[in-house]
């Protein structure tokens, strides 16, 4: 396998892929927001459970490839217990570790994502979910799609 | 029967390596390939006649108008229309579809039909949806039968929907998500009984295998050059002339009118009435080539060509662990789809790009049919005329090595 491709699928990415954490509709949910990649048809729901302003319980739903799903997995286990903006924050060093491939200095498992830089078109897998959490935050209804957001 | 090695040796792109693979290429149900005569036949006419057609009286504007009519006479003859005048040339099968839905569509009204299938491509259903909106009138599908639409289909349901208020039925001849080769020439017969105007989506079969407008007793059908052999932006709309003649165009200013005043203008006839503004002759002129360079080699032959790679991958793969394989079991055009449990076809093609294989995975422009078969995405592999056997067993081995990696 290429040093490329090791890096994108590295084993944390499998690991969430294979075994996603906080999967499923959130019963107690009330912010929810649909993500959807039009060039290949993943999907991606995030149910919120805001307390105040802080995400008090976090879960994703959707279908897609290793990446977006691993994503949003990872996504739900960092968001947990935050505010909007401290959320708001985190999608940025997220979206600054998959356009650049810098690893963040601090030591992270979504440091795994930065091998999703060389390939350009797999960025919008990764930020699908982020998408969709993002819009669950701001209340907004309508679909988050990756088409609409600059990546 | 051609010979298939030699065939290779006429397209210059085939012979590259990517990421350090002998180039594989089986993405031809998105675009295909151009052979050298394609690509020479646009230079030449950069280089030597490029003009704007049908409006200068000097020799290089004479030439071009010749080259650009001329591939007009021989797409008339690679379909078997009765008269050049039938073919409109237009970007592609969506704007040859479009074309059809908002002209023809402006007859519509409340209590009209329309009558499509659960297989069309996005680019023979959402113009339909537009067409039925906009006129008040129905849109009903025909059904496909079993749960990986291996069955074709329904063609039972279809005499129950085939009401004398259908004005209009558009369907696939072959699908690009299935492979399924629609019994086209008896949807037109049944359609023709209650009075319905027939458009077919030739996008998969133009090129694919021979085309006879006549012999199917269509009145519409539409293709696009670049999955043929020719070059990007050129697609035909054939219609029949009789009820071209009864359209109003859909897009209007030079080129397509007789006389105008400040008040209105006269439409030209078909096909210019058609064709507003400068067309694009040198892709025009590609797909004369292409449908020469087509017709070198048989059609029929380039069909069995293709539907027996379509074949022996079909079994071949049908021996990998998890494979979903859809469509028909038997008889089907040049392509094969299939979905992994618990490996998403984005995965899929990223691998099969490190060994060199170009692959689609996605919907394919197929929503509402995925949903239906339950599936977001399918991986699909698509052939044509350069392919071969030995392509296959690298797909099958690159496929291999993707699923040991994801799931041991
Ligand atoms: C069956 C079918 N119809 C229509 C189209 C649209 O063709 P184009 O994008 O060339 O307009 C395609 C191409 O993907 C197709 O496969």
């Amino acid at each position: 396998m290429s040093a490329d491709l090791t890096e994108l699928y590295q084993q944390v990415i499998l690991d969430h892929n294979r075994r996603p954490r906080n999967r499923g509709r959130l019963p107690t949910a009330n912010r929810v927001a649909h993500g959807d990649n039009p060039s290949c048809g993943d999907q991606c729901d995030v149910f919120l459970r805001l307390d105040g302003d802080r995400i008090a319980e976090i879960s994703f739903d959707g279908s897609g490839c290793a990446i977006s799903q691993a994503s949003a997995s990872l996504m739900t286990t960092q968001l947990k217990g935050k505010t909007a903006a401290e959320a708001e924050t985190l999608y940025q060093e997220f979206h600054d570790i998959v356009t650049t491939g810098k690893e963040p200095a601090e030591i992270s498992d979504v440091a795994a994502f930065a091998g999703v830089h060389a390939f350009p078109a797999r960025i919008k897998c990764a930020t699908l979910g982020w998408h969709a959490a993002l819009n669950a935050l701001k209340a907004d209804a309508t679909t988050a799609t990756t088409e609409s957001h600059t990546d | 029967m051609p010979s298939w090695k030699d065939v290779r040796a006429d397209f210059p792109i085939l012979h590259q390596q990517v990421n350090g693979r002998p180039l594989v290429y089986l993405d031809n149900g998105a675009t295909t390939q151009k052979p050298r005569a394609v690509i020479d036949a646009l230079v030449r006419y950069y280089e030597r006649d490029n003009s704007n057609v049908h409006r200068g009286l000097h020799t290089l504007s004479m030439r071009a108008t010749d080259a650009y009519e001329g591939a007009r006479a021989r797409v008339a003859k690679f379909v078997n229309a009765a008269d050049p005048a039938e073919i409109i040339f237009t970007r592609g099968t969506t704007e040859s579809i479009n074309l059809v839905a908002r002209s023809y569509g402006g007859k519509l009204g409340r209590g009209d039909v329309i009558l499509c299938t659960e297989m069309e491509h996005h680019s023979n259903l959402v113009p339909w949806q537009q067409a039925a909106k906009a006129s008040g009138a129905t849109l009903k599908f025909v059904p496909f039968i079993g749960a990986n639409a291996e069955g074709g289909l329904d063609l039972e349901a279809l005499d129950r929907l085939l009401t004398p208020q259908v004005k209009v039925f558009a369907f696939t001849h072959i699908s690009n998500t299935l492979g399924t080769i629609n019994p086209v020439a008896e949807l037109c017969r049944r359609a023709r009984a209650v009075g319905a105007v027939t458009v077919i989506d030739a996008a998969q079969s133009a090129g694919h295998a021979p085309l006879d407008v006549r012999l199917l007793g269509c009145d519409f059908l539409a293709f696009s050059g670049h999955k043929m052999c020719g070059p990007t932006g050129i697609g035909v709309l054939y219609g029949r002339f009789a009820l071209l003649d009864q359209l109003s165009p859909d897009e209007t200013g030079g080129g397509m009118v007789v006389s105008v005043d400040f008040e209105g203008a006269k439409w030209k006839p078909a096909p210019e009435r058609f064709e507003a503004g400068t067309p694009n002759v040198a892709g025009a002129i590609g797909l004369g080539a292409a449908c020469d360079y087509l017709d070198s080699l048989d059609r029929v032959a380039i069909r069995q060509h293709d539907d027996e790679l379509a074949r022996v991958a079909y079994e071949k793969l049908a021996t990998l662990p998890g494979i979903r394989l859809i469509g028909p079991t038997g008889e089907r055009g040049g392509l094969v789809s299939f979905a992994f449990e618990g490996v998403h076809a984005h995965d899929v093609v990223t691998f099969a790009d490190e060994d060199g294989v170009a692959l689609r995975g996605g919907h394919h422009c197929n929503q509402p049919l995925m949903r239906k078969l339950g599936l977001t995405s399918t991986t699909r592999a698509s052939f044509y005329l350069y392919n071969t056997a030995e392509e296959i067993d690298l797909l099958v081995a690159s496929l291999r090595r993707t699923l040991k990696f994801f799931i041991g």
